[in-house]
């Protein structure tokens, strides 16, 4: 007798059992029977008759696990991921080492299924995470006080602007081309129904000319903002910064990258008033852009205007140290819409990366990451300056991203060469500064090897 | 069984030369550092962070985690927050090297499949929301009302229209009327009636040609479905204003009904919530937008589209608002997204809201004898029972309820929310609960609440610590940790 194969094939669109219900039909029965309904479709009988779907939802049938999985594979095999390529790709998100340890903590389930910790008993475990995280962003930042996150880097920087503008009730922002430009985006669209002006400064020279910046900034000015590395990978002259905007009464907003830190001076310690950064850097995913980590610190006098959850530190009724959420009435929850932001789901789990990546760092592994990518960076700039047709398009020193500019072709050429040869080569900069049209921005991480640069060189040539 | 390194924070265990990580040697000619960046940029002294091993770092937060309630440890009946179980296979996808190692700035032709399937979940949401334009850029519930209100702004000065007010109902969550000021408007509570719905009058009174926005939690925040919504969303349209959906609720509809089918313009979703996200200890969540037709054009940018040569980020869009934050979004909230739609199908989503609402109407039949629900003998995927009685009657208040559950190993429910309820205990069971897990819970509440009142008043005894002074934490703030030595 022929056997029939087809009773034997999974059958998607009838997944009678479906694993996430714990419910038998039996129990449901005799849960209505409890409620007194005679069906589940009389539960839903304060939803008006014409209200309610006639047609089912019009979506794929359902897939069970080994189904979905090689659906979801499948989808995710169409991509080339940084692992297949070589990734000198940077603006803001960077293929940096994750140590196992980061994603094995975060991997517990009583970090990543556990609710925000408005129950401080029921939450001592993220509750200390976050104190830990706020103490070490303060120290990798050299401010006073940390929040226990924001979304992005680009949201962070909006939101520290409104700080400023709160804080100082003026109604103009300073910043320059340097930032980048889709937090200036950010920027642009927090603030577009506030009456604020935006003024935004050339960095022709690849950072901000000083004198320009000094006369741009007045007594109107709330507050400055600016990126260090900025875009380009290039340093600004941040002291100076923060000397022209305290001159003037307005606040100094740098955006960093963290990695950064572990060689370039802290922020508390050139003056700068609030610390944004995005934290994509410290141990997590660079997953298409998100969710990433937006950091935010600022000097002890402004803490009353952060936007974002604060965990602080107190007693039990017992005199055990232990945390809380604290100084609650900045937010959305208690102060409506006078809360200090709207924000209420923070990136807890990626702040907890962000802790673990750094404790496991220490001051030592900070230092290495940083050194590494400043002498590869360098080597790369080096190497592909020297390759007929390029050459560097800004003379300011750079930490770990720099920018090239294509003589001969069009950069769109350049990048899908190199993508035939399986290297991402860098992020055409046309698309936000037309005068950049030419332009590639690279980066290089300490995951890259000299080998790997070298033929990033070879493949440009 | 005592663990003594568990409340030792990280700069406690600290000790100097230890290093858990090993980068690899300097593989190019190294240069000094002085030479490649000009002194004044350089910090002169190590940073001042935590020196551990790696055993260190594994034990503390091995050992940290174990102090928190999770989803996957206890009943986490957090009204509201929609704590359901968390498909493990979600998190084994979303860590594939083709979704997890993708850099944003990838040229389209090497991201096509993380394209794809943002694509379909943009339709996903536009199916299962009834609203036809959806972006998936914002990072949260609060940040995706936010966008929607910045697109109904963008809208109305775009057909001419200064229109400053937005309506809110005193029941709504706090990000409400805070997003509506983040994004530049005025706000106009509209008052609840007796039976915690929207007060028709009030409205009325309220509406009139500077309306923008009616915002509208629905189903509610008292768990109830908006019975008059039809009529509400006429009255909004008639004076020209666009009514907003908050979808913190859309467990409870999924399959049901449509906000886009009740009237609704603009609506966010919660990923986090109502597919699964999962929570992390709060966040990382996205807030993902759906709006209809007219109002699709002010998005923000890019969106995906697809077109014979395959997908594309769509960023030449106009009059789109711009960008709410950098980059895609929450993609990796958006996978887990998607997946969890996909494992539902249409069967399987309409059984969640079919489950999440039998489950709260089992557990209300269950507690009603115990403990007073105000509002009514049905719900949907959630109750809002009251200890005002019992406050007065023997002392006992919902903060002390919440604390007592915690002995018995259940999260305490949403207390003092929504603020028109007094001594408010907010339950959502969700579907992935069962009966079993819903009578013990019923039992437990029960116990509690016949319990003497002293025991309550500084519950709980059981978990690592009790009471804290939350006064002491907000009057002297002790925001990081210091070294006193």
């Amino acid at each position: 007798m022929e056997r029939q194969a087809s009773s034997f094939l999974p059958h998607p669109s009838s997944l009678k059992k479906m694993p996430y219900f714990p419910n038998t039909e039996a129990d449901r029965q005799e849960m209505l029977k409890a409620i007194g309904a005679g069906s589940v479709d009389e539960l839903f009988a304060m939803v008006p008759s014409e209200l309610r779907m006639k047609q089912k939802l019009c979506v794929p049938p359902g897939l069970g696990e080994l189904e979905l999985t090689a659906h979801v594979a499948a989808l995710a095999a169409q991509n080339t991921s940084a692992g297949q390529a070589v990734c000198f790709l940077g603006g803001g998100s960077y293929d940096h080492f994750i140590p196992a340890v980061v994603d094995m903590v975060s991997s517990r389930s009583e970090f990543y299924t556990a609710y925000t910790p408005y129950q401080a008993e029921a939450s001592q475990g993220s509750l200390q995470a976050f104190f830990e995280y706020q103490t070490l962003i303060a120290e990798l930042t050299g401010m006073d006080v940390s929040n226990a996150s924001m979304y992005d880097g680009g949201s962070a920087a909006a939101e520290a602007v409104l700080m400023a503008l709160h804080q100082t009730g003026r109604k103009r922002v300073v910043t320059t081309e340097g930032v980048h430009p889709e937090y200036r985006q950010v920027l642009a669209t927090y603030l577009a129904n506030m009456g604020i002006e935006i003024v935004t400064l050339k960095a022709a020279g690849g950072a901000v000319a000083i004198a320009e910046l000094a006369a741009a900034v007045n007594d109107q000015t709330a507050c400055v903002l600016v990126q260090h590395p900025n875009f380009f990978g290039c340093l600004e002259q941040v002291e100076q910064v923060a000397e022209i905007a305290h001159k003037n009464g307005a606040l100094f907003v740098v955006a960093v990258d963290p990695i950064s830190l572990g060689i370039l001076k802290r922020p508390g310690d050139y003056g700068a008033d609030i610390v944004v950064a995005e934290g994509q850097s410290l141990g997590n995913p660079m997953a298409f852009g998100g969710p990433y980590l937006g950091i935010l610190a600022c000097r002890e006098q402004f803490v009353r205007r952060m936007p974002g959850r604060l965990v602080g530190q107190t007693v039990d009724r017992n005199g055990n140290r232990c945390w809380v959420l604290t100084l609650q009435t900045r937010e959305q929850h208690i102060r409506r819409e006078k809360a200090t932001s709207n924000i209420c789901t923070n990136q807890g789990l990626y702040a907890l990366r962000a802790t673990v990546y750094l404790s496991l760092m220490g001051p030592a592994g900070m230092n290495d990451v940083a050194n590494l990518c400043l002498q590869k960076a360098h080597y790369a700039a080096e190497k592909l300056a020297a390759v007929p047709g390029l050459s560097l398009a800004f003379q300011q020193p750079t930490f770990k991203e720099f920018v090239v500019r294509v003589k001969d072709r069009p950069v769109a050429d350049v990048v899908e060469k190199a993508l035939q040869q399986g290297i991402f080569a860098g992020v055409p900069l046309g698309t936000w500064y037309p005068e950049l049209a030419d332009c590639l921005l690279v980066a290089v991480t300490e995951k890259r090897t000299k080998e790997e640069i070298d033929r990033l060189a070879a493949a440009l040539g | 069984m005592q663990n003594f390194q568990s409340t030792e924070l990280l700069f406690e265990l600290s000790r100097p030369g230890c290093q858990a990580v090993q980068l690899p040697k300097c593989d190019v000619p190294p240069k000094p550092v002085t030479e490649l960046l000009p002194a004044e940029a350089l910090s002169d002294s190590p940073l001042p962070l935590p020196e551990l091993s790696e055993p260190d770092v594994v034990r503390h937060f091995v050992n940290l985690s174990t102090r928190n309630f999770s989803v996957d440890t206890h009943f986490y009946p957090l009204g509201s927050c929609t704590m359901k179980y968390n498909p493990k296979r979600n998190e084994r996808l979303v860590a594939l090297p083709g979704l997890a190692d993708v850099h944003p700035y990838q040229p389209e032709s090497s991201l096509q499949g993380i394209l794809a399937l943002l694509h379909h979940a943009q339709h996903n949401l536009a199916e299962i929301s009834g609203l036809p334009m959806v972006s998936l850029q914002p990072a949260a519930g609060a940040h995706g009302e936010m966008s929607a209100l910045f697109v109904a702004a963008a809208y109305f000065r775009d057909i001419g229209q200064k229109r400053t007010n937005v309506l809110i109902p005193d029941s709504a969550h706090g990000t409400n009327p805070a997003s509506a000021a983040m994004a530049g408007f005025k706000i106009v509570p509209v008052k609840s009636n007796a039976e915690g719905f929207v007060d028709i009058a009030d409205l009325a009174s309220k509406l009139n040609d500077q309306t923008a926005v009616f915002m509208i939690t629905n189903p509610t925040t008292l768990g109830m479905f908006e019975p008059c919504i039809e009529k509400i969303a006429k009255m909004v349209h008639d004076v020209g204003g666009l009514m907003y959906c908050d979808g913190a609720n859309m467990n409870a509809i999924l399959g049901v009904t449509r906000p886009g089918d009740f009237g609704a313009d603009m609506m966010h979703f919660n990923p986090h919530k109502t597919f699964s996200g999962p929570h992390g200890g709060g966040g990382p969540g996205a807030g993902p937008i759906a709006v209809t037709e007219k109002l699709g054009p002010y998005l923000p940018a890019p969106i995906v589209v697809k077109d014979g040569r395959g997908y594309h980020l769509d960023y030449n869009r106009p009059r789109s608002i711009g960008r709410v934050r950098s980059f895609f979004g929450s993609v990796g909230v958006l996978v887990r997204m998607y997946c969890y739609i996909r494992s539902h199908g249409p069967d399987g989503l309409r059984r969640i809201a079919e489950d999440a609402v039998l489950n709260a109407n089992y557990l209300l039949s269950r507690v009603k004898g115990t403990i007073d629900v105000p509002r009514g003998n049905r719900c949907m995927h959630e109750f809002v029972a009251s200890a005002a009685s019992l406050k007065s009657q023997k002392d006992i208040s919902a903060m002390e309820i919440a604390k007592r559950l915690l002995d018995y190993g259940i999260h305490a429910p949403t207390v003092y929310f929504p603020l028109i309820v007094r001594e408010a205990l907010m339950i959502e069971p969700t579907e992935s609960e069962s009966k079993s897990t819903l009578d013990a819970f019923a039992d437990v509440l029960e116990k509690i609440i016949n319990e003497p009142a002293d025991v309550l008043h500084d519950a709980p005894h059981s978990t690592p610590i009790s009471r804290p002074d939350e006064v002491l934490a907000a009057r002297k703030p002790v925001l990081r940790w210091k070294d006193e030595g």
